[in-house]
């Protein structure tokens, strides 16, 4: 279709205004029919609705930790115990690769709420329960690149380059929290 | 030039480097650039290309949509409603997929019987005849799987029905029957093959329709006088004039498509098909899609079963001979005042088959379709024939050129800057 | 040359006129009637389809399920979210397994499908006599007349006329294929209070659930027929460009 533009010599002026314009409308066209096929491969509207989780935090003893599933990905809420909160506080954040206090990264200093996966290649992280590996800091390991994380859910060793990301959560009673 | 390389003509450097190792550009602008056609072609000739674009659209459709489907019974209704609900623009992909069956039906329609018209089926271009013939029974199949798909009432009843044809078949019949449903009725493993073999045959189709388009340009494409062109002033180059006279076409069929997906883009198809499939209740009346119906009809005017299987397929399967059975030279029934009418009147016929296979088969209704039945094989069995050896032609033109200017001297210049290339 | 497209045209129309016969189906003739989202350029009446809700929700959704369509897809209507939340918070939707393995039942939520009546088709049987009332998500687009026969059904229970018998549990409708439906007159007179004061007769009633199942079969209607509009007009310039590019192409060419 769109060839038409570029052909024929003879080249009346008129010819060719005429040709530019029909082959400007059609390559609209064509770009206008791609946008729906682009569109279908985005998240469908149905997915997006499903796009919060409620999570009970009442029967998550202290030192414990729970994994629930949002938006298809591993979110890991857990009890810190006091000592595992003054550890993550007690860093300097200078010393972190990725700098953040502990106080940004959580609403009740309690609860630690991120996205189970890792910011390297996007394993899911060890350490949500007591008999697994932890790593050096106490928080998660990831196993496949040998990242260790603290009691923040910060990097702090291994090739990953961002701190475990937090979720979009909001605390809709003492022990309850709506993930996304 | 170097041993092995291509002797391109292309200036630009990156296309001369790709077109010496590999000449598709060459290739192009051979068979799409200077490619000399007849310069005498009627709308009847566009439908080839929007044949081919209707080809890509379902294609393209297609892959999208089964992004989205799930070929199981128990999710498959389920999950087309979902694509309409909640996909982006998931409504729009399906519906041009849905409407654009019956479009690609409506265009070939239209380009076999411009064939038959035309004569485009005999000498040289048998192959290119039979191929086409190739490509329609795959496009039939595609169809019919096509529409089991969505897992309504006339998905699970139609492909109930036109399976159960192959029972007809003495000793193999149930043999082949459960191989197709792979169980003992339209189940969940007919639903799962149906949708493999759905999204295979289409690939299948661009190869044939490949080899269809390598054919034509060997024989060169017959035209509405069916005299080959004498020499240069008889052709032009395909680009500009035929791609742009097939852009008409193109855009005024994008027109029609577009009224019929986006305003009624449920005409074509069966409210009953909104209504999840059910292996226990049979609608009241079994209608296969538009596009098979003049089959159906041909297939319910036999009162044995037998007898109007084999029917229904030879149907189809007579076309293969057709350049056999037509041994008149003449080829373009313009210059043919005995088979004009007689193809009218086929045409008209096949469209009587359309219309009477919607409608119950019982009454007046089945001697209409055995009528018509028996004149659609009379027209190739015995018409075409007998009219080879006593119709008397008109008498045909020297020449392309030559009706144009009035029986004048053939013109040197006519084909003023054409075909500098060819 | 336009003489052949005219003859495309002519075989291509005649294929279309002939298709429709076969969706005709049954010969009772349904009765047109007039609807907000008739022709090309109709939409969907908000005040009637959510009205149209409320008699589906207080009548229709003790037996018709609505299984295809989300509480969310009320915002269409012009609901707002608190009361698509409310609405939907007033359904217990079964979820789970638990942390015991146990299945559940939770208020709904926007995401939430429609919740059906009957927990599969058996017990609708069983609840009904037998007869399975069908799912409504698609109704208008599964029955020949779409909304048209919604509102002929729902308005068209008459006496039976005289030698006619009906059987036990079934009712004669004037619409009905074959005129004996399991489903009773279930709409009337102000069976519903419509909170904008619209007096609820049996033809207002049936006239507004007509339009909110259309509107449930067809959510995407509106938008597909505004983007046809733009996109024909569109295709129209460019034929006319097209045509003219040809002709200037052609315009040596002596044939």
């Amino acid at each position: 279709m769109a060839d038409t533009a570029h052909a024929a010599p003879d080249g009346a002026p008129r010819r060719d205004f005429l040709k530019l314009v029909t082959g400007a409308f059609a390559a609209v066209g064509v770009g206008a029919i791609a946008w729906p096929f682009i569109a279908s491969l985005q998240p469908a509207k149905d997915t997006l609705a499903l796009a919060t989780t409620d999570v009970d935090l009442a029967p998550i003893a202290e030192g414990q930790a729970v994994t629930v599933m949002w938006r298809g990905k591993p979110v890991f809420v857990r009890s810190r115990t006091p000592k595992e909160i003054q550890e993550a506080r007690a860093v300097p954040t200078s010393a972190l690769p990725d700098p953040a206090t502990d106080q940004s990264r959580v609403q009740r200093e309690q609860w630690l709420v991120l996205i189970g996966i890792c910011t390297h290649l996007g394993c899911v992280p060890s350490g949500q329960r007591a008999t697994d590996a932890r790593g050096e800091y106490g928080g998660w390991f990831c196993p496949c690149h040998g990242s260790h994380y603290d009691t923040s859910g910060r990097i702090r060793k291994g090739p990953a380059p961002r701190n475990l990301d937090v979720p979009q959560y909001a605390f809709t009673s003492d022990t309850k929290i709506r993930i996304g | 030039m170097s041993i092995g390389l291509h002797n391109s003509e292309f200036k630009n450097p990156v296309v001369r480097w790709i077109d010496q190792r590999l000449p598709v550009f060459t290739m192009m602008q051979k068979e799409y650039g200077t490619f000399p056609t007849p310069k005498n072609f009627n709308y009847f000739w566009n439908f080839g290309a929007l044949a081919m674009v209707t080809l890509m659209i379902m294609i393209a459709t297609g892959v999208f949509l089964s992004m989205h489907y799930a070929a199981h019974t128990g999710l498959a209704f389920d999950s087309v409603e979902r694509i309409m609900r909640d996909v982006n623009y998931g409504w729009l992909i399906r519906y041009v997929h849905m409407n654009g069956a019956s479009m690609f039906f409506i265009v070939v329609y239209i380009h076999i019987f411009r064939g038959m018209y035309y004569g485009s089926y005999k000498a040289p271009r048998e192959l290119l005849w039979i191929l086409g013939v190739v490509i329609f029974l795959l496009m039939m199949a595609t169809a019919f799987m096509g529409y089991v798909l969505p897992w309504g009432q006339m998905s699970f009843w139609g492909a109930t029905v036109i399976t159960n044809l192959f029972s007809a078949f003495p000793v193999v019949g149930n043999f082949i029957v459960e191989l197709l449903w792979g169980g003992f009725s339209v189940d969940n493993p007919t639903l799962n093959r149906f949708f493999s073999l759905h999204y295979l045959l289409p690939f299948v189709i661009l190869g044939v329709v490949f080899l269809h388009v390598a054919a034509l340009h060997i024989t060169g494409s017959n035209n509405p006088l069916g005299v080959e062109p004498k020499g240069p002033q008889d052709t032009l180059p395909f680009h500009p004039y035929y791609t742009a006279k097939d852009s008409v076409g193109l855009v005024v069929y994008f027109i029609v498509f577009a009224g019929l997906v986006f305003f009624v883009p449920n005409m074509l198809g069966h409210p009953d098909n909104y209504i999840p499939a059910n292996p226990l209740v049979t609608p009241p009346h079994i209608v296969p899609e538009w596009y098979f119906l003049p089959y159906y009809a041909i297939l319910r005017a036999v009162p044995d079963k037998l007898g109007g299987v084999l029917l229904m397929f030879g149907s189809i399967l007579i076309w293969f001979v057709l350049p056999w059975l037509d041994r008149s030279p003449v080829r373009s029934m313009r210059f043919r005042p005995l088979a004009r009418p007689f193809f009218l009147l086929w045409t008209v016929n096949f469209l009587v088959l359309l219309w009477v296979g919607a409608k119950p088969a019982e009454g007046v209704y089945v001697l209409i379709a055995q009528i018509s039945t028996a004149y659609y094989f009379a027209y190739f069995l015995v018409v075409l024939p007998l009219l080879a050896k006593f119709e008397r032609p008109l008498p045909l033109p020297e020449s392309i050129s030559r009706p144009v200017l009035g029986g004048g001297p053939l013109p040197m210049g006519a084909a003023t800057k054409p075909m500098e290339k060819a | 040359m336009l003489r052949f497209s005219f003859k495309a045209l002519a075989l291509a129309l005649g294929l279309f006129a002939t298709a429709p016969a076969h969706a005709a189906g049954e010969a009772i003739p349904i009765p047109d009637r007039k609807f907000s989202f008739d022709g090309i350029f109709g939409t969907y009446d908000r005040a009637s389809a959510q009205r149209g809700f409320q008699v589906y929700k207080e009548v229709c959704a003790a037996c018709h399920g609505l299984r295809l369509v989300s509480y969310r897809n009320l915002r269409e209507l012009g609901l707002t979210e608190a009361q698509v939340a409310a609405i939907a918070a007033q359904f217990e939707i079964k979820d789970g397994p638990n942390d015991e393995g146990q299945m559940f039942e939770r208020p709904g939520r926007p995401a939430d499908r429609f919740r059906s009546p009957f927990p599969n088709d058996a017990a609708a049987r069983a609840a009904n006599n037998g007869a399975l009332p069908p799912d409504l998500s698609v109704m208008t687009k599964a029955r020949a007349g779409g909304a048209d026969y919604l509102f002929a059904l729902l308005t068209g229970y008459v006496d039976p006329p005289p030698g006619v018998t009906v059987m036990d549990g079934m009712h004669y409708n004037k619409y009905f294929p074959g005129n004996q439906i399991a489903m009773g007159p279930v709409l009337n007179p102000d069976q519903v209070e419509y909170a904008d004061g619209t007096k609820a007769t049996i033809e207002q009633m049936a006239h507004d659930v007509s339009t909110f199942l259309q509107w449930a079969a067809e959510p995407e209607l509106e938008k597909r027929r505004a983007m046809g509009v733009k996109v024909i007009i569109f295709l129209t310039i460019l034929a006319g460009l097209t045509y003219a590019v040809k002709r200037k192409i052609w315009a040596d060419v002596k044939h």
